[in-house]
């Protein structure tokens, strides 16, 4: 059964504050954030039919979402949705783990550098490494660790494999966590030792 | 993994984000729930990630503007 006109605006409602947090990680604006949903939401009511099951109304706006995004930017950037998607490629420079960097196992209880770390990231750190991180990494990372989607729903809303979930979510958490840390170097958080230590 | 397996260190931090996401089976999860237990290392690596999972969900709770609310209404019912 298609969704009704109330029900659907009841649903759109109800994920707003998802939607529109995904829209501006994706197209890091406010306006542009807006106008996103603001398309998004009048593709979604054109395409309700295809719609299956209304307990899935969330994945489906998620996935209507990433596609308008990705070809509202195919079309202004004149590339194909390929290029845009960038597959996962060797860019990486291997994984990157701030634990790894900071934690010193034969410290007191009480001394937590890594604890510390975390204590000392603002909000406006984890805004700027989310910002940073190459598109096709962006996308997944948020819905997984902002929005809490599971993998089989970041996989439905993206349109590829749980496998690629998978392995897009480890790279891009790997590049977060090395821009954070960079971040954290820039604000002076990072312990000067750890920093001296491994650079 | 098998429910019977003794999980290592070097599994269990191959499992540990998975683990951390509820995503692996019931006796996976287990597992490496049991290895946690009785690894300092591994647990304090555990409770980092979880924390920075934490850190970014919070960025979620963020507030829609009100002009993005107003749009999205009105357009609703030109629908």
């Amino acid at each position: 059964m298609t969704i009704s006109k109330d029900a659907f605006e009841t649903q759109v409602l109800a994920i707003l504050g998802p939607l529109h947090g995904v829209a501006r990680r994706l197209t890091k604006n406010e306006a542009d954030a807006e106008d996103l949903v603001a398309e998004s939401v009048t593709r979604a009511w054109r395409a309700r039919a295809s719609l299956a099951d209304a307990g899935a109304f969330r994945a489906w706006m998620f996935r209507i979402l990433n596609n308008t995004f990705i070809s509202e930017r195919r079309k202004a950037l004149a590339r194909p949705r390929e290029e845009l998607l960038v597959e996962d490629g060797d860019e990486e420079e291997g994984a990157f783990s701030i634990f790894e960097r900071l934690h010193q196992p034969f410290l007191l209880w009480f001394a937590n550098p890594e604890q510390e770390f975390l204590d000392k990231l603002l909000r406006e750190d984890l805004d700027r490494a989310l910002a940073a991180l190459p598109e096709h990494y962006r996308v997944v990372v948020v819905l997984a660790d902002v929005e809490g989607l599971k993998y089989g729903d970041i996989a439905e809303t993206l349109d590829v494999p749980v496998g690629t979930v998978r392995s897009r979510l480890a790279r891009g958490r790997s590049a977060l966590q090395r821009t954070l840390w960079n971040v954290a170097r820039d604000h002076g958080v990072q312990a000067s030792r750890a920093a001296d230590t491994h650079g | 993994m098998s429910e019977t397996d003794d999980v290592g260190c070097e599994q269990a931090l191959r499992h540990l984000v998975e683990f951390i996401d509820h995503e692996l089976s019931d006796s996976d999860h287990d597992s490496v729930e049991r290895h946690l237990r009785t690894c300092r290392g591994c647990c304090s690596r555990m409770e980092f990630e979880s924390r920075l999972k934490q850190r970014l969900s919070a960025l979620s709770t963020e507030d829609v503007p009100s002009t993005t609310r107003d749009r999205v209404r009105n357009l609703i019912k030109r629908f």
